[in-house]
């Protein structure tokens, strides 16, 4: 291939998820180039960056040509924006014939029957999916490190986590391996990972995209959500997934908000009008210097752009951690009990010399099957949801939620959106928080309260901290009222990269991408 | 070790006896409770699934409206307080039948609670058992062992799973403490599940048909000396799938439990099950070490919602119960009780109904119903339902006899023909030619020949004596190939001897 072919598909991958819609309107380029291109950058990047636990490269290959020939007989009208734009998928959402794991041995092998709503609407929308990306098993953890399978780096440096539990979708956008991804947020697997990665990850409004298909962790705090490098990116992605399902008995039979609008209205840097609110309880105390310098910073560009900058508190959030990490292992430890061995995925039969009942075989295979952090999740939640216990400790955390839900509500009487640092402190080193699941569980504490609450909340790059790596800002917004964070976040992205001169993945190292341009 | 027992008549003249029944009561929705798969009985295993009803990972819950429309329904009809709102709740435990390893049932907030149902006996008396709750829930699938003794878990080499059933919605209606009723418990009990079943037929919402596995009781039951003392240790005996089993379990235990507290000893708080082979119930697993069901509210189904006015619209086109219809047909049809009474338990009611709305007489109905077809249904081996005869057919018969036309003889060889696949009752009589022979010239001469041939018989009627009516008709039947009617002949013969 010729030089000026490769650095043409170098060009072409560094684009936001819109840029290569745009293109493909205007036929400048083709899905199946667009996929091609994609699948190059992840043949050189994966053995660096291992995002992926699956490439489906043929299905890929298949729908954009699918794809790409209506596009040719003019079919394509009344798709949406990203239509033709490939995209990757994190491994907890089930894809008919793809392989789907969670990243669990208990689910080795699995291929799923059928599609998730949000599957379904991205393959009506003409989307090649690229492959199914790295997750902490069950998207229990922060690191990806308890991946069953194998463990992601993060592009920013490859010594380090890139967050999690989502933090193959991160580095996989992060790396250009894919323009935008899915990805799920339990308390904070889109957010974290997208401020230790420097992208953009959303969780929307509990309710506002379907469920249905995304393997649950903690039904009642599980979100299916957007991964991106833009706004912008997020925000069609985020339109495209979402709205009622009557799949979804959780599902919110409301019409969604118009994000797109309201991400273009924010590229406008005009916040005159927008009541931001600075929550008390997420900032200062436990949050690195340099990570707290960037939130700092990026809250003047937004009072710079007009908007109104007020205190606000939410006295009951420190009870957050707390009362998430009851609710949510009583929770995994119900939605995990059908891993049993009798109908899908691994199945281990008891040691010769035991009974080889389907109770012992019950025991051997969800022994053999489930790593340390989900046993560990099962564990808590089935003694949390004992008889005796149940009252103090679920009962207790259902009550701390409703206070937590009317501190928001409280909150957002005063103002429009609410702002925290996404994450205490920027990407770690591999291992360094594995020994000690509190401080690990610590990672979540400013995105827990959104799960809690079933508010919207979205972290967006805020530049570089003091150790050369991202740092995330964290926008929250009333329930059902999504729109309302994108117009800031947007305006907030528009700023900074004005200042900076251009996009903060500007300046990642990208060897696996110069590689290919040699 | 077989059970030592008091006799039943000792047994409730020395203690109390308490009972409570949970009935669960298959639904009949087209789909399951919580998916589309659809529901048929008998089909192929494993062909009516979901990824729901499968609980495959990322798999949802949404419930069927119709289902809960149909336990509304039931709730109305037991008097019970409706919730406008309530909520589903797991329950956890492992089984190889349950494939999410949780039951989706209703716990702290159920859907119908606080009710009573009037129960009738066979004397005519009403007794009122009262109802905690009738909730709803998801059935299991079904275990098939394999290798072992009468299909039993013990002894069996592997196991078969069919997952049709898991998903069905059911609803299992729990009673309170069912207190004095003494030694009419068992008797008590039958007829309160019968008046569910009657209920459940009437509203259209379960086919209730226990030999299926539409209907099952869970029999608790417990004894004390005196209605003032508190309740005794309670057995429970599970999945009791017969009326007969549930009125025999009851009698069983409180024989069983009162030889045992005779001798000062102590019920254990078990599960037991009836065994239809032995009569008997039998031990099972202690109570104390029961399952802790970790149960909390179904994080992925919101509250079910039901409003007044959807429960008043319900309630407004609620079917007439049972009891009440009983008791109207009973007086419309001038039945006495043991008439009545019959035709329930031959489940005759609506097929006489649906005969006297076809235009005939309710007493010629009965006739029909509980006299020829019954014992020609019994013959068979087949319910009265599954005879090939309908009641309008019925009704046409009986219209032909009382219209003359017919005589019982060749009304009974029409219905034969009918049954037998020839056609309408008027295709059958047109077929054979089947007529009364009306014309009084020929019924004369074979009146007068009849008594010519009996000298003996003639002379006793011509003096008055009618016994011996019948041997004449008979002749004249002969006579004339049993197309004659009856009453026709008696009266020529009067005639006859009175003229001398």
């Amino acid at each position: 291939m010729s030089q000026q072919d490769n650095s043409r598909q170098d060009d072409l991958v560094r684009l936001s998820a819109a840029e290569m819609a745009d293109k493909i309107r205007n036929k400048q380029v083709s899905s199946r180039e667009l996929v091609e291109a994609e699948l190059k950058v992840i043949e050189s990047a994966e053995p660096s960056i291992q995002a992926f636990l699956h490439i489906s490269k043929d299905e890929a290959l298949a729908q954009a040509d699918a794809f790409d020939k209506k596009h040719a007989s003019g079919d394509t009208e009344g798709l949406p924006e990203l239509a033709g734009v490939p995209i990757a998928i994190k491994d907890m959402i089930v894809t008919k014939g793809i392989e789907t794991t969670a990243a669990s041995k208990i689910l080795e092998g699995w291929v799923p029957p059928y599609d998730a709503t949000v599957i379904t609407k991205i393959k009506a929308a003409g989307m090649p999916i690229l492959g199914k990306t790295n997750l902490d098993e069950f998207a229990q953890g922060s690191s990806t490190e308890h991946s069953a399978y194998t463990t992601t780096h993060n592009p920013w440096d490859t010594e380090r986590v890139p967050g999690g539990s989502g933090g193959g979708s991160a580095s996989a956008v992060a790396s250009f391996e894919a323009p935008v991804a899915l990805g799920t947020d339990t308390g904070g697997s889109i957010r974290q990972p997208g401020a230790l990665t420097g992208t953009v990850g959303v969780k929307p409004t509990y309710g506002g995209v379907s469920r249905f298909g995304a393997i649950a962790m903690a039904s009642s705090l599980d979100q299916i959500g957007p991964v991106s490098r833009t706004v912008l990116d997020a925000a069609l992605l985020h339109e495209l997934i979402g709205g009622y399902d009557e799949h979804d008995s959780t599902s919110i039979p409301k019409p969604l908000p118009s994000i797109v609008k309201a991400a273009r209205e924010g590229q406008k840097m005009d916040l005159k009008g927008v009541k931001v609110g600075l929550i008390k309880e997420i900032s200062g105390e436990g949050f690195q210097p340099g990570v707290q310098a960037r939130f700092d910073e990026a809250l003047k560009a937004l009072q710079n752009m007009g908007a109104e900058v007020v205190e606000v508190s939410c006295p009951h959030l420190s009870y957050a951690l707390g009362a998430y990490y009851i609710i949510m292992p009583s929770e995994v430890s119900s939605n995990l009990a059908r891993y049993d061995g009798m109908r899908y995925g691994l199945r281990v039969m008891p040691p010769t010399g035991t009974d080889q009942t389907a109770a012992n075989m019950m025991a051997a295979t969800r022994e053999a099957g489930f790593g340390d952090e989900v046993k560990r999740r099962i564990i808590l939640g089935t003694y949390a949801l004992s008889a005796g216990y149940y009252d103090a400790w679920y009962g207790s955390a259902q009550k701390v939620r409703t206070l937590i839900i009317r501190d928001y509500e409280n909150a957002f009487k005063q103002c429009d959106v609410l702002v925290s640092p996404t994450s205490p402190s920027t990407a770690f080193k591999f291992g360094e928080k594995m020994d000690d699941p509190l401080t690990m569980y610590l990672e979540d504490v400013a995105t827990i309260p959104a799960n809690l609450a079933g508010v919207p909340a979205m972290s967006i790059p805020a530049g570089l901290s003091d150790d050369g790596l991202p740092v995330g800002f964290q926008f929250f917004a009333p329930q059902m009222r999504d729109d309302l964070m994108y117009k800031p976040a947007a305006a907030l992205e528009a700023a900074l990269d004005q200042a900076r001169g251009g996009p903060m993945l500007q300046s990642l190292k990208t060897p696996w991408l110069e590689s290919l341009a040699k | 070790m077989a059970d030592t027992l008091m006799k039943f008549a000792d047994a409730v003249k020395k203690y109390d006896p308490v009972f409570g029944l949970e009935v669960h009561v298959e639904l009949s929705t087209n789909t399951k409770l919580f998916c589309p798969a659809h529901i048929e009985f008998g089909g192929e295993p494993n062909s009516q699934l979901t990824p729901v009803s499968l609980g495959l990972p990322g798999s949802l819950p949404v419930v069927n409206k119709t289902a809960i429309d149909y336990a509304v329904k039931l709730g109305l009809a037991l008097h019970c307080d409706i919730a406008e709102w309530s909520q589903f709740a797991r329950k956890n435990y492992f089984y190889p039948d349950m494939p999410r390893n949780y039951q989706i049932s209703q716990y702290d907030k159920p859907l119908n609670g606080n009710g009573y149902l009037d129960v009738e006996l066979d004397d005519g008396e009403i007794f009122r058992v009262p109802i905690e709750r009738a909730h709803v829930e998801d059935d299991a699938g079904k275990n098939t062992h394999v290798g072992g003794a009468d299909g039993r878990i013990e002894g069996a080499d592997h196991s078969l799973c069919d997952y049709n059933r898991a998903g069905v919605p059911l609803i299992e209606i729990v009673t309170k403490p069912v207190e004095g009723a003494g030694a009419r418990a068992a008797e008590i009990a039958g007829a309160y599940v019968r008046t569910i079943r009657d209920i459940v037929r009437a509203l259209n919402i379960s086919h209730a048909r226990m030999e299926q596995g539409n209907m099952r009781a869970d029999v608790n039951i417990s004894l004390r000396k005196t209605q003032q003392d508190p309740l005794g240790t309670r057995s429970e005996t599970k999945n009791v799938n017969s009326f007969k089993g549930i009125e025999k379990t009851l009698v069983y235990e409180i024989r069983r439990q009162a030889a045992i507290l005779d001798k000062g000893g102590e019920i254990l708080q078990e599960t037991r099950h009836w065994d239809e082979s032995t009569q008997t119930t039998a031990g099972g697993r202690v109570k104390s070490d029961a399952n802790d069901y970790r149960y909390f509210p179904d994080p992925d189904l919101v509250m079910v919602h039901v409003t007044k006015s959807h429960i008043e619209e319900l309630a407004a086109h609620m079917p007439e119960m049972p009891r009440e219809r009983r008791a109207r047909l009973k007086a419309e049809w001038k039945f006495s009780d043991l008439e009545m009474r019959d035709a329930v338990n031959a489940g005759a009611l609506d097929l006489i109904e649906e005969t006297v709305k076809a235009g005939t007489d309710a007493a010629g109905a009965r006739k029909w119903w509980m006299g020829e077809l019954s014992r020609i249904a019994n013959e068979q081996g087949v319910s009265l339902e599954e005879l090939s005869i309908t009641p309008h057919n019925v009704a046409d018969v009986q219209n032909m006899v009382t219209t003359g036309k017919l005589n019982d003889k060749l009304a009974k060889q029409t219905v034969a023909g009918v049954l037998a696949g020839e056609g309408t009752p008027a295709e059958v009589v047109a077929k054979h030619g089947y007529q009364v022979v009306s014309d009084d010239g020929a019924l004369e001469s074979a009146v007068v020949e009849a008594l010519d041939k009996n000298p003996d018989v003639a002379e006793k009627l011509r003096s008055g004596n009618m016994k011996p009516m019948g041997a004449i008709i008979g002749a004249v039947m002969r006579a004339t190939h049993g197309q004659a009617d009856a009453k026709a002949i008696s009266k020529i013969v009067i005639q006859k001897v009175r003229q001398g």
